[in-house]
């Protein structure tokens, strides 16, 4: 018997697919999220749109308030370590957290090297802009992938970005011959085995899921049309009007993506979305998803 | 040739689909009440139950896919055997009842704990002298079963993790997560008999 394998992480990342996970502050809000079908809750003390406001460093939250969570809801609890922060990501796993976040949303631990999870029996999912920078977190052990998007935005454009890029690398890679991908796989900055698999399977070699800026039920059926597996949703749900309704609205449009008619349904009378912001009112430095390579 | 539904409103629809690829059958994702018509059997995957559930009450095809798992072979893996199962011991579940089996949820713990191992398939399987490779999840576990209509057709450790009851096959683990394709042949063939009668 061998417990916590690669599989098997990979395992809880494919059961995960279809699904919406959700970012939760509190028990209360970790109970409105799992009573609206979540299949999984992020727990972290402030959402990414707080984070933005407040400002300051940003790291891994109380392990008390994670557990509080992990005692009140029965489908799988994530949270989020800074990138490269290895003590936080022990810390997590000694509570027995399902799923690890090495996270741009909080502020960077180390600016060169991101954590090598091959050594942890926790599963974890980290964000990317590109296929390169998917190969190199999977290359470290990732077992899950999400777009990074701009979290905290409301904003759809930067997932979208991300997965559009993510996508049309991998439809490059099916295309090469063996000789090229070699030449491909420097230029991506990613190992070429994991280049030579993707190009093999024609996708992500572990599971592809959106974040970053998801805020309505189309934002989430936009991702999934464009070739995501599930959908994370941060600030969307909780700091939009009616949480519950929104919540079980974004759920159905995940599993629903392709078929309109279900999704005009789900996407009425759900009051205010959050506010957002544009892009173009983030300066480069305040962009989360430069963090990380 | 038959065709095998996967139930798709979440889960790992898509490795279902995967391991019944070999196999000389059509597949489909079935979402609806039209896409279960058109089904000789029915997989419920693995995923949360929870979910299933919202899901399945939401857009209420509740009715409808127990009429259907009522009358065609059946199988469920992991929260497929929950939702299968006549007990979840969970308010927040909601299973058709169809295998007489009481199901506790998340038995083995977290997901560090999730394993795999070597089990032994009963002799109802094709080559049941080669070990099967079982990956488990967040496992559940069957804590008592209706011995008198049930056998199971495997345990590890003691512990039973493949049952089948009639028309219903109700597995603990996660046979779509390998490469080895006996049991979903062996529900393919379930399937088959069915529609000889």
């Amino acid at each position: 018997m061998k417990k916590a394998t690669f599989e098997t992480k990979v395992g809880l990342a494919e059961m995960l697919k279809g699904g919406v996970i959700m970012d939760v502050m509190n028990v209360e809000q970790a109970k409105i999220a799992e009573e609206a079908g979540a299949t999984a809750v992020m727990a972290l003390e402030r959402i990414p749109s707080e984070i933005r406001k407040e400002g300051g460093v940003s790291r891994m939250s109380d392990p008390q308030m994670i557990i509080d969570i992990q005692n009140a809801v029965s489908i799988p609890v994530m949270a989020k370590v800074r990138i490269g922060h290895l003590a936080e990501a022990q810390i997590l796993q000694e509570i027995g957290i399902d799923f690890v976040d090495e996270s741009e949303v909080l502020t960077p631990a180390d600016e060169a090297n991101h954590i090598y999870k091959h050594d942890y029996k926790v599963p974890f999912v980290c964000g990317c802009r590109n296929l390169g920078e998917a190969l190199r977190r999977i290359g470290e052990g990732a077992a899950m992938i999400r777009t990074k998007g701009e979290a905290g935005t409301g904003n759809i454009v930067e997932a979208v970005r991300h997965m559009r890029q993510v996508m049309s690398d991998i439809r490059r890679m099916t295309l090469l011959t063996r000789d090229e991908l070699m030449a491909a796989a420097k230029e991506l900055g990613a190992p070429f085995e994991l280049v030579l698999k993707t190009a093999e399977l024609g996708a992500l070699p572990v599971p592809n899921f959106a974040a970053g800026g998801i805020a309505t039920p189309a934002d989430a059926a936009l991702m999934m049309q464009l070739g995501a597996q599930a959908v994370f949703v941060g600030s969307g749900i909780f700091a939009a009007d009616n949480p519950e309704v929104r919540a079980a609205a974004i759920v159905k449009a995940v599993t629903f993506y392709n078929d309109p008619a279900k999704l005009v349904e789900v996407s009425r009378g759900l009051g205010k979305a959050m506010r957002g912001i544009d892009m173009n009112d983030i300066p480069k430095n305040e962009q989360l998803q430069n963090r990380g390579w | 040739m038959p065709t095998v539904g996967i139930l798709a409103l979440q889960g790992d629809f898509d490795a279902h689909n995967r391991a019944l690829a070999p196999l000389d059958v059509t597949t489909l994702l079935v979402k609806t009440v039209a896409d279960l018509d058109a089904c000789d059997g029915l997989i419920i995957p693995g995923g949360e139950s929870t979910t299933m559930t919202k899901l399945i009450n939401g857009f209420e095809l509740y009715d409808d896919i127990l009429s259907f798992v009522e009358s065609h072979p059946v199988m469920g893996t992991c929260a497929g055997m929950i939702m299968l199962s006549k007990d979840a011991s969970d308010s927040r579940v909601k299973p058709f009842k169809v295998i007489d089996l009481s199901v506790d949820r998340n038995a083995y713990g977290s997901q560090k704990e999730s394993f795999e191992a070597d089990i032994t398939l009963s002799e109802e399987f094709e080559t049941s002298e080669r070990p099967f490779r079982a990956v488990f999840i967040r496992a559940p576990r069957v804590s008592s079963w209706n011995e008198a209509d049930i056998i199971p057709l495997a345990s590890y450790n003691d512990v039973p993790i493949i049952f089948r009851q009639g028309r219903v096959l109700a597995l603990s683990f996660h046979p779509e997560l390998t490469d080895d394709s006996r049991i979903h042949s062996y529900f393919v063939d379930m399937i088959r008999e069915s529609l000889v009668r």
